[in-house]
């Protein structure tokens, strides 16, 4: 119990195929993710890593197989739970364009309170209002409340856009933070600091993190990474799955 | 959510606009053809009302129609004087108002009749005539015109007129010898009544005096003291507005003064007439309005293109909303939301635009075909138009928002471009 409690996510013999495909992107016999860990999960373009992403976050299910996140057994949800679950527990960072442009930047933040009474109150547990806590989160993402709420959101800079995904992905603290690419339209300069921001914040909210990237080089400051090729076993190899420090 | 539709709607204004303005004059059509359609036929019924027949040179029963009563158009023939007696002498005749046209002033027409018009012509609920100012034509120069006129032209009682012959608008030959004296103006009727010119049939000939065969004869113009010492008696009248002592007698009366010898006449029963005259418009009208319904039907069309088009651009928020925990219903809500929110606007602002072309139309219409087409609240059938287009828009909505309901189903948090 101990152990299942420690764990965040964990998948067990999940296989998953593209409906209308006869082979299936996904066979991971077994993969979790501890609580509080920053895990680098690694793998060429087309190796299903969305794929993973979709099934963690419940926007997908396995056709067999068992996905445990924060001790929620995905299989037992239905449609609109998915949805609740997800906004309850997940912050998501895509690639590029996160942000509606039709709202504001702190609209763009508070978005998943809309949905959520889980990250209200969660976001508001310190007393603070939301408009403060969206505030005193693009302050730790570097952005100055005063200049960005202002602006529309397409005036912003890319690397500015991420980071207030970011704060969105964190506001009211969701136990796991997804981040999907999130680097890959930055320059190499800010991808750095946009990573440090992410861990500081993350580390802020106790939240676990796992990075999705194609780019190794910027693994080396994580707790753990992890090859996707090396833990999903679709080519018959069956190699364990290896898991690398 | 509506919050979101709404700042949605206003950041992609530009489309929205258009797809509003689609809509907007679209119901705006619609509406104003309906309205144009009801208030024309009530124009009509509303001229005429009392009189039995309508006797004329022999034509077609709406031709007589028209120019008897509405003043469109013009009479092919007269009726002698002569069969204007004998059609009195006959006993299941009450009253008879004889009508000369043919002459107008300033583009308004002018009527040639008798006392008998002013005290048996009835319009709309059975009302009579009656006069705001003045009174009526004692002498053969006297003229008692329509509200309209007076309004129009800024004429008092005792002003001097001149009356023009035809009834074109250029190139008339003016009849300037014989100026006449408004003696009276009648109070606003709201039918063709307002907009003529009436005389005594003694005072039609008397502007004729001096001319011949359509020409004005040359030389000094004969003065006014002489033509009234002059015989008068009219030699022929463009049409008779009958009233019978009873209406059972209605069709014997209509099938003798069909049959009758010395002169080929027509007698027919207005209403008859115009219900032949709604028949040949009715086949105008049903096209008009199939017109009307394609247009709408084009604006919803639009309105649905314009959201599917702004689809694919929005796969992107789909999937961001749905990261931040937005429901396939939501999407499916929030699109909807977005077409009922336009579609209720471009029906706002068409039944605005369509008061504003009332406004302006009603005088055009006033002045060009007499038909009033008066500012109304929307009634019962306007009522149901517009239910109508919103039900639809909101249905054409449903289709777009269908289409992202399973768009963000498969797309998964993917984010395709």
């Amino acid at each position: 119990m101990a152990d299942a409690a420690a764990k965040i996510v964990d998948l067990d013999h999940v296989q998953y195929t593209w409906p209308g495909e006869a082979n299936a992107v996904l066979n991971i016999p077994g993969f979790s993710i501890n609580r509080g860990e920053r895990v680098f999960l690694r793998g060429p373009s087309g190796s299903g890593k969305t794929t993973l992403l979709s099934l963690i976050a419940a926007v997908l299910s396995p056709q067999t197989g068992r996905i445990v996140v924060d001790d929620v057994d995905l299989g037992t949800l239905r449609g609109g739970q998915k949805d609740q679950f997800r906004v309850d527990r997940i912050g998501l960072v895509f690639q590029q364009f996160n942000l509606l442009p039709f709202l504001s930047v702190r609209d763009n933040i508070l978005l998943p309170c809309r949905f959520s009474k889980n990250r209200r109150n969660e976001a508001c547990r310190n007393g603070a209002s939301l408009v403060e806590e969206s505030d005193r989160l693009l302050q730790a993402m570097n952005l100055a409340p005063s200049d960005v709420n202002n602006k529309p959101v397409t005036s912003l800079s890319v690397g500015q856009q991420q980071r207030v995904a970011v704060a969105r992905a964190l506001i009211g603290r969701p136990p796991l933070i997804i981040a999907d690419e999130p680097t890959s339209a930055l320059d190499s300069d800010t991808q750095q600091a946009f990573i440090e921001l992410l861990f500081n914040e993350v580390k802020a909210a106790r939240s676990t993190l796992l990075f999705v990237s194609h780019d190794a080089s910027l693994a080396s400051t994580f707790d753990r990474r992890v090859d996707l090729p090396d833990i999903n076993i679709i080519t018959g190899s069956g190699t364990v799955p290896a898991v690398s420090k | 959510m509506i919050a979101l539709a709404w700042k949605s709607i206003r950041n992609r204004w530009p489309t929205a606009l258009l797809a509003v303005l689609a809509i907007a004059m679209s119901v705006a059509l619609i509406l104003t053809v309906e309205k144009i359609r009801r208030d024309a036929r009530n124009s009509f019924t509303q001229t005429i009302s009392g009189t039995d027949l309508i006797i004329g040179a022999r034509s077609g029963a709406v031709q007589l129609l028209l120019y008897s009563v509405f003043r469109i158009g013009n009479a092919t023939n007269n009726i002698s004087w002569e069969s204007v007696d004998d059609i009195k002498k006959r006993a299941a005749i009450d009253w008879i108002i004889p009508i000369s046209l043919g002459d107008s002033h300033a583009s308004f027409r002018v009527l040639g009749t008798n006392l008998d018009y002013f005290s048996h012509y009835r319009y709309a609920d059975k009302r009579s005539l009656e006069l705001a100012n003045g009174e009526l034509f004692d002498d053969v120069f006297d003229a008692v015109i329509g509200s309209e006129v007076a309004a129009k032209l800024n004429y008092k009682v005792d002003d001097q007129i001149v009356v023009a012959h035809g009834t074109g608008k250029a190139n008339l030959v003016v009849h300037d010898k014989q100026p006449f004296r408004v003696s009276g103006i009648l109070k606003a009727t709201g039918t063709p009544v307002d907009r003529a010119v009436h005389v005594s049939l003694e005072g039609i000939e008397a502007m004729h005096v001096d001319w011949q065969n359509g020409a004005a004869v040359k030389g000094e113009a004969t003065r006014a003291d002489t033509i009234r010492q002059m015989d008068l008696q009219p030699k022929a009248v463009t049409a008779l507005l009958v009233g019978l002592k009873s209406r059972a007698m209605v069709f014997r009366e209509q099938r003798a003064i069909n049959t009758y010898r010395a002169e080929p006449l027509l007698a027919i029963l207005p209403g008859v007439a115009l219900s032949e005259l709604w028949g040949l418009v009715s086949v105008a009208e049903i096209a008009l309005f199939i017109v009307s319904i394609c247009v709408v039907v084009a604006g919803l069309v639009n309105l649905i293109s314009v959201l599917l088009a702004g689809l694919n651009e929005r796969r992107r928020e789909m999937a961001v909303l749905r990261s931040a925990g937005a429901r396939p219903s939501h999407i499916f809500a929030l699109l909807c939301i977005e077409s009922t929110v336009l579609t209720l606007a471009g029906i706002v602002v068409g039944v605005v635009m369509h008061y504003v072309l009332i406004a302006l139309g009603s005088l055009f219409m006033q002045e060009k075909f007499g038909l009033s087409i008066a500012l109304a609240p929307p009634d019962g059938t306007d009522v149901k138009i517009l239910f109508t287009i919103a039900v639809a828009g909101l249905i054409a909505g449903c289709v777009p928002a269908l289409q992202a309901y399973r768009k963000s189903l498969s797309d998964g948090l993917s984010q395709r471009l």
